[in-house]
C-alpha cells in the first residue's frame, strides 16, 4: 500500500468536533449544569514542609452551607500515585488522598465542599491548622546530602528506591567498549539546566463528581487518562472499580498535566460523603502551584570526538527534581536517555546516570516532551560544539551520524519507560530529506556565508538541531476499539482513546473509513467514557495515533469483513471478489449493493446479527518520529534581546493522517517550545512559595510575540504504523531550545546553558566572554 | 462573607443579550462571566483564568470586545451583549470566522476558540482590511497554547474575503 491509494487518510478532513467548538457548543465537563451541585475548596499548604499536629475543622462546618469538610482524618489512607500510565506503575506510591504530612507550599490540607464558592472559601478560613514545620530542602544537590529533611520519612510508602536521601528514583546503564574517551580527539563536557515549567493547557483541572440512578458514582472530569482515573480512584478510595464511571467530554489541552489524578479522588470523597454532585475547578492561580510542572533538571552531557567526526563515547548524566511527590519520577529521567542517546551513532562507549529526587517544591509530571526535552537541550548542543571544535559545518556533522534506516541502538534495549525496553531498528525515516528541506527554507548556506561579514552590535545567526521521540511504549501500552454498523451504513467507533483537543477522533475516524470506503463524517466517535468505551491507557506517549489507531485499523478490517460475508450473499458472489468502495460493497462484475442495505439485511432480514468488532492493539516496537528544525535569530549583543527571525520545523511522523492536524500538533509543540527558549520561568521566594502564578508574570507568547514559524511536513511510511503513520505531537518542543541555543553561538560566539534565554542571561554570558 | 441572595444588593439589569432583550435581578458585585455563564446558561464563554489574562472570556459589550472576567454583569446596563452563540453569519448560519476556523484548522482543543472568533470579529467589524500585524495585535490579548496561532492567523486572514 501506498499513500497515494489512500483516499480519507492523507487528507486535510475538517476536525469533526470543530463546528461545535467554533459556536461555543457547551462540550467541555464544565459546561453542563448538575442540580444541587456543590463547590468544592482546598486547603492548601502554606508551608513548605510541616507536620500537621492538630487540625479543628468545627467552625467550618458551622458555616451556613457547608455539606462536608474533609482531613486526612475522615480517608482511607492508601499510599498511591497520581501518575496515570501502565499498572503497575513504574513510580513510588508516595501520595494520600489526605495526609497528615505537607510537603511543598499547594500542597493539599483539607477540603470543603458547599452551597456556594463563597461559603466553601469561608469554611477554608475557619479550618484551624496547627503545623510542626519542618526544616525544608528546596534543592535537589542539598536534598541527596546525608542529614538532609527527609521528605517521605513515612513508613508506608513503597518503591522509593532511597528516602532517607529523597531519591525517588534512579537508573543507571552503560555499554563499554573500550577505554572511555581513549580514541576521541576532544572531549566536551558541560551541564544545562532547565527551570519549572508549566503547561498553561487553557481549561484549568476541573472534575464534576455527580451519581447515576443506581447510585454509582460518575466522574466527569478533564483527564487524558480516563481509564487510569477509574482505577486510581477505585484503588485511592477503596471503591470497587465497578461502582465507579469515568466520562470524558472536551478538554481544553493537557499537555501532560492531565495524566494525572490530581482531582477526582478528592471530588469523588466529597461525593460520597455529601450524598450530591461535586465539582472541583483549580483556579489558574491553583493551575500553576498544585498541579504538576515539568520536571526542572540538570544534565551533565560528556562527549567525545574525532577529527573525521566520529563520535567516540558519550556520557549523560541528569538529576531531575520531581518536587514533593515522584509521579513521573522515574519514566520522564530515562525518556532524558532514551529518546536522546540513539539519535546518533556513539563507537564505543555509552553511559547513563539519571536521578529524580524529592525537594519540597510543587510536583513535576508529564509534559509533553517528557525528559527529552531536557535531554535534547544537552545532546544537541554538544553536538555543535564538536561541529565547531573539528571544523564540520553542524549539519553535515549531523548527517553524517544521526541513526539510518536499519539501524538500532543499544540504548532501545537498555532502556525503556520504567523498565527494560525493547530491541528495535529504524524501519522508517526521512531526517535526510527533513534536513535538506530545512537548508533549503531556511537558507543556511546563503545566510551562513552573508553572516560571516557581519560587524557591529547587532548579528545575526543559524543553529540546527535534530531530534526522535517514540510512538507509545512498546509492549505497554494497549489500545482499543469497537465499531457497529448502523442501518444507514453510518458506523459508530466507540474508542478508548482520550481526545484532549489533539483531533484523535478525527484521525481515527479518517482510519476506519478509509478501511471501511466511507466518508469520515459517516463515523460517530464517541470517547471515552469507561461504560462504553474499551479500555485504552489514554492519551501520552506520542501513542494515539499509532496506537489507538491500529486498533481502530483492526477493528474496522473485522467490521470490513463481517459486511463483505453479508454483501457475498445478497448480491450471489465470492467473498474474495468484493471489496467496499464509496459505501457500498462492490463486485469486480460490477455488480453493488449500498451499505444500508447489508445494514438492514443483517439487522431485520437474514440471519439476523449485529455486524461489530473490537479489536485490541498494543506494538512490539516504538517507531521514531524525526524532525529537522532550524532557527534564524538575531541578538542585540549590548541588551541581551534575541529575537528569532525565522524557525523552520521540518518533520517526519510517517503518514500524517490527517495533515492540516498533524501540522498544528507541530506549530503548537514548537511554539511551546520556543516560549520555554525566550521567557517561561516558574520562580520562588527563599521558602519555596511560588511568585508568578498568572499569566501575566509567567510568559507564554502571544500572537504578536511569535515569530515566523513554518511546519514542513516529509511524508514517510512506517510499517508498523497504521497507513504508515508515526507520532506526531510531542517531537516539536524539543527543538527550540538546542536551536536557538546553537543560533545564538553562530551569532556571538556564547553559549547558554540555563533556559530561558532571558536577555539578562545572554548578556551576562557576553560579558563573561570578554 | 456570603455575597449571594443578598436583596440589599440586588438590582434590576435590563440589556440586549445576543438580540433578545433580557432582565435579570443581579447582585452588584456579580461578573458579567457568571451572569453569562450561569444565568443565562450560555456556556460558550469560558473562563481560563479569571483575572482577565487569557481572553477565553471575551464577548462583545455594544461591539467592543472585553474580558467578561473583569466586569460587573450591571455594568451591561442598556447595553448590547453579544456572546459567541450570538457570532452568526449574515444567512444566520455560520459566521465565515466560524467557516474559516474550522476550514483551516485554527480548533485545537477549542476552549479558546470563542474567544479568539470574538477577538477577531470585533477587529474586522472596525477594520475589516486588518492586516496580519494587526491581527497579531489584536489578538495578544488571546493565549492559546495548542495551536501555535499559526493557523489562528491564516483563519482570520481568509475570513476578511467572505466578510
Amino acid at each position: 500500500m501506498d499513500a497515494k491509494d489512500l483516499k480519507v487518510v492523507n487528507k486535510p478532513v475538517v476536525k469533526m468536533d470543530s463546528m461545535g467548538l467554533a459556536c461555543g457548543e457547551p462540550a467541555f465537563t464544565d459546561d453542563v449544569e448538575f442540580k444541587g451541585l456543590l463547590t468544592a475548596k482546598i486547603l492548601w499548604s502554606p508551608h513548605a514542609h510541616a507536620r500537621i499536629k492538630k487540625i479543628d475543622v468545627s467552625a467550618a462546618l458551622k458555616v451556613p452551607g457547608v455539606k462536608a469538610v474533609l482531613t486526612y482524618k475522615d480517608l482511607p489512607r492508601v499510599p498511591h500515585t497520581t501518575a496515570g500510565q501502565g499498572y503497575p506503575e513504574p513510580s513510588p506510591y508516595d501520595t494520600y488522598t489526605l495526609d497528615n504530612k505537607v510537603r511543598f507550599v499547594g500542597d493539599r490540607v483539607a477540603a470543603v465542599a458547599a452551597e456556594t464558592p463563597e461559603a466553601a472559601q469561608e469554611a477554608l478560613s475557619r479550618i484551624k491548622v496547627d503545623y510542626e514545620i519542618l526544616p525544608a530542602v528546596l534543592d535537589t544537590a542539598e536534598a541527596m546530602k546525608e542529614g538532609a529533611p527527609v521528605i517521605h520519612d513515612e513508613e508506608d510508602s513503597k518503591n522509593i528506591p532511597d528516602a532517607k536521601h529523597n531519591i525517588a528514583a534512579k537508573f543507571e546503564f552503560q555499554v563499554k567498549n573500550g577505554e572511555w574517551f581513549k580514541e576521541a580527539d576532544f572531549v566536551f563536557e558541560h551541564t544545562w539546566s532547565i527551570p519549572y515549567l508549566q503547561h498553561c493547557a487553557l481549561e484549568p483541572h476541573v472534575t464534576i463528581a455527580h451519581f447515576d440512578n443506581a447510585g454509582r458514582l460518575v466522574l466527569r472530569t478533564s483527564t487524558q487518562v480516563p481509564f487510569h482515573v477509574r482505577r486510581i480512584v477505585a484503588q485511592a478510595l477503596k471503591i470497587p472499580v465497578k461502582k465507579i464511571r469515568v466520562v470524558k467530554p472536551r478538554i481544553g489541552g493537557g499537555f501532560g498535566s492531565k495524566q494525572e489524578v490530581l482531582l477526582e479522588d478528592i471530588t469523588a470523597a466529597l461525593a460520597l460523603k455529601t450524598g450530591r454532585p461535586v465539582k472541583l475547578e483549580y483556579t489558574r492561580k491553583e493551575t500553576f502551584i498544585s498541579s504538576r510542572t515539568r520536571h526542572p533538571s540538570r544534565v551533565r552531557m560528556k562527549a567525545g570526538v574525532k577529527k573525521d567526526g566520529t563520535i567516540t563515547d558519550a556520557a549523560m548524566e541528569i538529576t531531575l527534581n520531581t518536587g514533593a511527590y515522584g509521579s513521573h519520577a522515574l519514566t520522564v529521567m530515562m525518556c532524558a536517555g532514551s529518546h536522546t542517546l540513539p539519535m546518533y551513532r556513539i563507537k564505543n562507549n555509552i553511559r547513563f546516570v539519571g536521578k529524580s529526587v524529592y525537594t519540597n517544591m510543587p510536583v513535576a509530571g508529564a509534559y509533553r516532551g517528557y525528559g527529552a526535552t531536557q535531554g535534547f537541550f544537552a545532546w544537541e548542543c554538544l553536538m555543535d560544539m564538536m561541529a565547531a571544535k573539528i571544523g564540520m559545518d553542524p549539519v553535515e556533522f549531523r548527517k553524517m551520524n544521526y541513526i539510518k534506516l536499519g539501524e538500532g541502538s543499544p540504548v532501545f534495549k537498555a532502556m525503556g519507560e520504567g523498565r527494560e525496553g525493547v530491541e528495535q531498528v529504524i524501519t522508517s525515516t526521512g531526517l535526510f530529506e527533513a534536513i535538506e528541506k530545512g537548508v533549503d527554507e531556511i537558507k543556511w548556506t546563503e545566510k551562513k556565508a552573508e553572516y560571516a561579514k557581519q560587524t557591529g552590535p547587532i548579528r545575526r545567526g543559524l543553529g540546527a538541531a535534530c531530534m526522535m521521540q517514540g510512538s507509545g511504549i512498546p509492549e505497554v501500552d494497549m489500545a482499543s476499539a469497537t465499531i457497529k454498523m448502523n442501518e444507514d451504513g453510518s458506523f459508530n467507533l466507540l474508542a478508548g482513546a482520550a481526545d484532549l483537543g489533539t483531533g484523535s477522533d478525527t484521525v481515527l475516524a479518517q482510519i476506519a473509513a478509509e478501511v471501511l470506503g466511507i466518508k469520515a463524517d459517516d463515523i460517530i466517535v464517541t470517547s471515552s467514557d469507561t461504560d462504553i468505551t474499551p479500555f485504552d491507557v489514554g492519551a501520552y506517549a506520542s501513542s494515539t495515533t499509532f496506537i489507538s489507531g491500529g486498533a481502530v485499523k483492526k477493528a474496522a478490517e473485522k467490521v470490513r469483513d463481517m459486511i463483505i460475508e453479508v454483501g457475498a450473499r445478497i448480491l450471489d458472489e465470492k467473498k474474495e471478489d468484493l471489496r467496499l468502495e464509496c459505501g457500498k460493497v462492490v463486485s469486480k462484475s460490477g455488480a453493488s449493493c449500498p451499505l444500508s442495505e447489508v445494514a438492514n439485511t443483517s439487522l431485520y432480514y437474514y440471519n439476523q446479527h449485529q455486524i461489530t468488532a473490537s479489536a485490541s492493539h498494543f506494538a512490539q516496537s516504538s517507531p521514531p518520529p524525526f524532525q529537522a528544525n532550524f532557527a534564524d535569530v538575531e541578538v542585540d549583543t549590548e541588551t541581551g534581546v534575541v529575537k528569532i527571525l525565522d524557525y523552520v520545523s521540518c518533520v517526519d511522523c510517517g503518514t500524517a493522517i490527517n495533515p492540516v492536524l498533524a501540522e498544528g500538533q507541530n506549530d503548537g509543540a514548537v511554539l511551546n517550545g520556543i516560549s520555554h527558549t525566550l521567557s517561561e520561568e516558574m520562580e520562588f521566594s527563599s521558602n519555596g512559595t511560588p511568585l508568578n502564578a498568572s499569566f501575566r508574570r509567567y510568559k507564554i507568547l502571544s500572537a504578536a510575540d511569535t515569530p515566523r514559524l513554518r511546519t514542513f511536513i516529509i511524508p514517510t511510511w512506517e510499517p508498523a504504523g497504521p497507513f504508515g503513520a508515526k507520532s506526531v505531537s510531542e517531537i516539536g518542543i524539543n527543538g527550540p531550545l538546542p536551536a536557538v541555543a546553537n543560533a545564538i553561538y553562530d551569532a556571538c560566539g556564547v553559549w547558554l546553558f540555563d533556559a530561558p534565554f532571558t536577555p539578562d542571561r545572554v548578556l551576562k554570558a557576553i560579558k563573561q566572554r570578554r | 462573607m456570603m455575597k449571594d441572595k443578598n436583596p440589599h444588593f440586588s438590582f434590576r439589569l435590563s440589556c440586549l443579550v445576543n438580540g433578545q432583550e433580557t432582565e435579570r435581578e443581579i447582585e452588584s458585585s456579580r461578573s458579567l462571566l457568571e451572569f453569562i455563564r450561569e444565568d443565562l446558561g450560555l456556556k460558550g464563554t469560558k473562563e481560563g483564568c479569571g483575572e482577565g489574562e487569557c481572553g477565553a472570556c471575551l464577548v462583545l459589550v455594544d461591539g467592543k470586545a472585553v474580558n467578561a472576567c473583569l466586569m460587573t454583569a450591571l455594568q451591561l446596563q442598556g447595553k448590547e451583549l453579544v456572546t459567541i452563540e450570538g457570532i452568526k453569519g449574515r444567512d444566520g448560519g455560520l459566521h465565515p470566522l466560524q467557516k474559516t476556523f474550522m476550514a483551516e484548522g485554527a480548533v485545537q482543543c477549542g476552549f479558546c476558540t470563542p474567544g479568539l472568533i470574538v477577538a477577531s470579529e470585533a477587529l474586522l467589524r472596525r477594520n475589516p482590511r486588518a492586516t496580519l500585524g494587526e491581527i497579531k495585535l489584536e489578538l495578544t490579548g488571546n493565549l492559546c497554547r495548542c495551536t501555535g496561532y499559526e493557523k489562528v492567523l491564516s483563519a482570520v486572514e481568509k475570513a476578511k474575503k467572505l466578510l
